[in-house]
């Protein structure tokens, strides 16, 4: 459409442009809003809140092992042992819970992707506001049936809800399901909202390729959520129906097969791994270029591997069931590909390596997030190569190995790229700047607590440590309290980062366009955003490189990036790609 | 194709309807459309689900499905194959009337197919009526007194393995299984495959016996009818919910909302209803027709 003619300018925004957050006001018009920013915002907190309850059940938790027979759930007689360990069971099941469906896969999509992949489409909306509302509200009410139904008698299943157990179990695990197929339904939506935005919003100009590089992982992300979601959609009906109406699919007592559901489980919940993980290597791929004011290393490279993860995801799902009575020929299979996944992740770490290298890297909080990331992303990554591998996890199975490994890529990768993802765009989201130094401080404190409380248990895992139980061994417990005392460290730490992010909002400092020098559409328009998005729809010029930092120079009057035509002069005009780029790249 | 572009291509001067975050209605059309294909796609993966256990079972048990499935009102599925293709082609010739514009084509159209999906859900739901009074349902429901075609069950004690014999059956037809126990804690009843061999001695060295039935059926024929359910459960609600939706496209087409201009509701609607069809297409012959 708009092919070969020179880039029209884009000014920057003068006289009052407009606040999504303040320009309508009402708890109602924060309700029913169609704003994807508001949404955005609205994920987050629900989400936040999610996270609060996860995380303070995880201190339960890890305060119930530092000591072999149990801190808080124990009893003397067997009976009332028995008893107590079945609330221990509860609480992990609901920070499982809590943690996979409620926090990891729907807040990155929902918070961080809802308030940017409009903004960096050069977009006013998603493709469907109505929509977008409605599935948040979908996540609201599953998350409201959750709650209801750990109220009525909290499931005691696992996160898993392996049957025939989770047919058994008097716990509410009907109610459960049903809001877990709402969270679900949520995340279709949300998947096929940015699917549509990604193909049919983006501005004449932004091509494929030109897309930056979270909007490729959001997309990717949202083949999974629109592909797999439905199969545990049907495998939640299908086990609700079974304690409803005893149709006996997965029940062995009548004639079912409970290796089925498994298979229905993993079909959608390895995938979903990737759900959590992929978006979170979208948002590094933000960070790392911009803080190492470096063009990416890579960029077709890191694009389409995450395409590459999302479709070979679909087909290593059985590497959860290498023990469960998986036939010898399947395993070999599942192995072969789940050596193969890794591939393209691995990739992705190289390129994020590569752009760094020589780089002028700046530490700010979003970089120091994006090195935690790279370190305990690999960490996570090697350790799910050895349990892939046949021999060794028939050992490493149902040990805290598995949970080790879990937690360094869901809380070192996901969660920590979220954080990251949140100190880099919280300025935009919210007009202003945080503590540095103390959001510094936070974030080398949870690296060093997610360390302190994970790789204990790879070693104890690799010991033999049984997961899931609430007593242990005497010799494990050295293992057991370094892990409850880093579980310490990050609850300091999340105290520290609600602290001075809280204090933001209130008195921060008030943030520039561009406080980090970012080269896409979003640090184009003023912080925050007008309930548009852009005061003037942005143009996209032929040389249009959202990793081209060139012409962005620090000015100290703003406190931000500015855009200049040309070296040495510093009009603030914002001028999107209107100037070559040496032809080095 | 072409010809279908071009007409969108006229939906741009449908501008009332163009929401602000779109800049031609054009692109709103192809949004919407491409935002049903993802839809119908999640609504296939939904099914899919079920048509995999289908596999599973039918796998596993091939008698049983055999045996089963004579039970099925084969005419009446036969009709309501029927009844779906014209109503399929009713409302392909409705998307064609609001194209060009033709009201009352397109009323009397999304009317047929109204009644199309009505009579569906009524012959159908005859067709459970009759499953019921008759005990043919899931589970530990399905308790029949009677063999397919009305031919009398005969029992045939070689067939009881020994626990199941030693329960008393009730009821002339399938022993039930909670007389042997609580749900779900007879596992070595069962006819699941034995676990593939695991790590050294792990694998259950006898093999499992399966349970017969004292009637002359095979085992487990509850499943076949659990999946019946479940997957013309599931069909049959999606075609009410297009029932209600075509409804409301018919009281908008009298309204006269719809023609060259704009007609995205009635495309999109059309093409839920077509995944409905051939949806429907797939269960007949796999339920209805084994032989
Ligand atoms: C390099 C890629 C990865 C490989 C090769 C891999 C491999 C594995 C394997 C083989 C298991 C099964 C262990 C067992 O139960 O015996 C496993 C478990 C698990 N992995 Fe990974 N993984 C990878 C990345 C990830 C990522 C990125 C996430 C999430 C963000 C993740 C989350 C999980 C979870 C939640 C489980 C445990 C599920 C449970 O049993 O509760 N993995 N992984
Ligand atoms: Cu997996």
């Amino acid at each position: 459409m708009a092919s070969a003619t020179a880039a029209p300018h884009v000014h920057a925004p003068t006289d009052s442009p407009g606040n999504y957050l303040t320009d309508k006001r009402g708890i109602a018009s924060w309700l029913f809003t169609l704003d994807h920013k508001r949404l955005g915002v609205m994920y987050l907190i629900v989400g936040m809140l999610a996270f609060f309850v996860g995380g303070m059940l995880a201190e339960v938790i890890r305060t119930q092992l530092l000591v072999p027979q149990g801190l808080i759930f124990n009893g003397q007689t067997p009976q009332a042992a028995y008893a107590a360990y079945k609330h221990y069971n509860q609480v992990f099941t609901l920070h499982g819970i809590i943690m996979v469906f409620m926090v990891l896969i729907p807040v990155i999509p929902g918070a961080l992707g809802n308030f940017t992949v409009p903004l960096l489409l050069g977009a006013k909306d998603v493709a469907f506001p109505r929509l977008n509302l409605l599935s948040f509200w979908l996540y609201v009410f599953g998350t409201v049936l959750a709650i209801i139904s750990t109220l009525l008698g909290a499931v005691d299943t696992g996160w898993t809800f392996y049957t025939p157990f989770s047919i058994q179990t008097e716990t509410y695990v009907v109610v459960m399901v049903l809001g877990l197929f709402l969270i679900g339904f949520s995340s279709i939506l949300t998947g096929l909202n940015f699917i549509v935005s990604i193909h049919k919003l983006r501005r004449p100009g932004m091509s494929w390729f030109r897309l930056p590089l979270f909007l490729w992982a959001t997309y990717a992300t949202s083949i999974i959520q629109v592909a797999a979601t439905p199969v545990i959609g049907v495998t939640l009906v299908l086990l609700a129906l079974e304690r409803i109406m005893h149709i006996g699919i997965f029940n062995p007592a009548l004639g079912g097969n409970p290796l089925l559901f498994q298979d229905f489980f993993w079909f959608y919940s390895h995938p979903a791994v990737y759900i959590m993980i992929l978006p979170a290597m979208g948002i590094i791929s933000e960070i790392v270029p911009v803080f190492s004011r470096k063009h990416i290393f890579g960029y077709e490279a890191i694009a389409l591997s995450s395409l590459a993860i999302a479709l070979i995801g679909f087909l290593v799902w059985g590497h959860h069931m290498y023990v469960n009575g998986q036939s010898a020929e399947l395993d070999a299979i599942f192995s072969f590909l789940t050596f193969l996944v890794a591939v393209p992740s691995a990739i992705k770490v190289f390129n994020w390596l590569g752009t760094m290298y020589k780089g002028a890297i700046v530490l700010h909080t979003p970089m120091l997030y994006a090195i935690s990331f790279l370190i305990l992303f690999t960490i996570g990554g090697l350790t799910g190569v050895i349990l892939g591998a046949l021999a060794t996890n028939v050992v490493l199975h149902d040990t805290y190995f598995v949970v080790g490994h879990f937690h360094y890529v869901m809380f070192g990768g996901t969660i920590i790229a979220f954080l990251g993802g949140l100190h880099y765009w919280w300025p935009k989201m919210f007009g202003r700047m945080y503590n540095e130094t103390l959001a510094r401080i936070a974030c080398i404190l949870l690296f060093i607590g997610v360390n302190v409380t994970f790789f204990p248990q790879l070693i104890v895992g690799a010991e033999g440590m049984p997961r899931r139980y609430a007593h242990y061994l005497p010799v494990y417990q050295p293992y057991m309290v370094a892990s409850s005392i880093g579980a310490y460290i990050q609850l300091a730490a999340f105290l520290l980062m609600a602290g001075y992010l809280i204090h933001s909002l209130a008195r921060g400092k008030k943030a520039p366009v561009n406080p980090w020098g970012g080269g896409s559409l979003e640090w184009t328009t003023s912080s925050p955003p007008p309930e548009d998005n852009f005061q003037v729809a942005p143009e996209i010029g032929d040389h249009y490189d959202p990793y081209d930092y060139h012409h962005l120079v620090y000015d100290a009057n703003v406190g931000g990036y500015v855009h200049v035509d040309s070296p040495g002069h510093d009009a603030p005009v914002y001028v999107v790609g209107s100037i070559p780029r040496p032809v080095a790249g | 194709m072409s010809e279908a572009a071009s007409v969108g291509e006229r939906q741009n001067q449908g501008c009332e309807h163009l929401a602000h975050h779109f800049d031609t209605p054009q692109q709103q059309f192809d949004a919407g459309k491409l935002g049903m294909w993802l839809f119908l796609t999640t609504e296939l993966l939904l099914f899919s689900g079920l048509f995999c256990a289908y596999a599973v079972y039918r796998a596993l048990h091939p008698e049983v499905f055999r045996y089963a499935s004579q039970y099925l009102d084969m005419p009446s599925g036969l009709a309501n194959t029927l009844i779906l293709l014209t109503s399929g082609l009713t409302m392909a010739l409705a998307v064609r009337f609001a194209q060009t514009g033709k009201k009352i084509g397109l009323a009397i159209c999304l009317f047929l197919t109204i009644c199309g999906g009505l009579g569906f859900l009524g012959l159908h739901g005859y067709e459970y009526f009759t499953n019921y009074r008759q005990k043919l349902l899931w589970g530990l429901d399905y308790n029949p007194t009677r063999g397919p075609h009305g031919k009398p069950l005969t029992p045939i004690l070689s067939m009881m393995p020994p626990k199941v014999r030693a329960k008393p059956a009730e009821s002339p037809g399938w022993t039930r299984l909670d007389q042997l126990g609580k749900v779900g804690f007879i596992v070595s009843h069962s006819d699941i495959a034995p676990a593939s061999p695991g790590p050294s001695g792990a694998a259950p060295q006898e093999k499992i016996v399966a349970i017969a039935s004292p009637y002359g059926q095979p085992a487990n024929v509850q499943l076949f009818f659990s999946i019946y359910y479940l997957m013309t459960g599931l069909h049959s609600l999606h075609v009410l919910v297009g029932v209600i939706l075509i409804t409301w496209l018919l009281i908008r087409a009298i309204r006269g909302d719809f023609g060259p201009g704009y007609y995205t509701p009635v495309d999109l609607i059309g093409m839920y209803w077509g995944l409905v069809d051939m949806i429907w297409m797939f269960l007949f012959p796999l339920l209805y027709l084994i032989h």
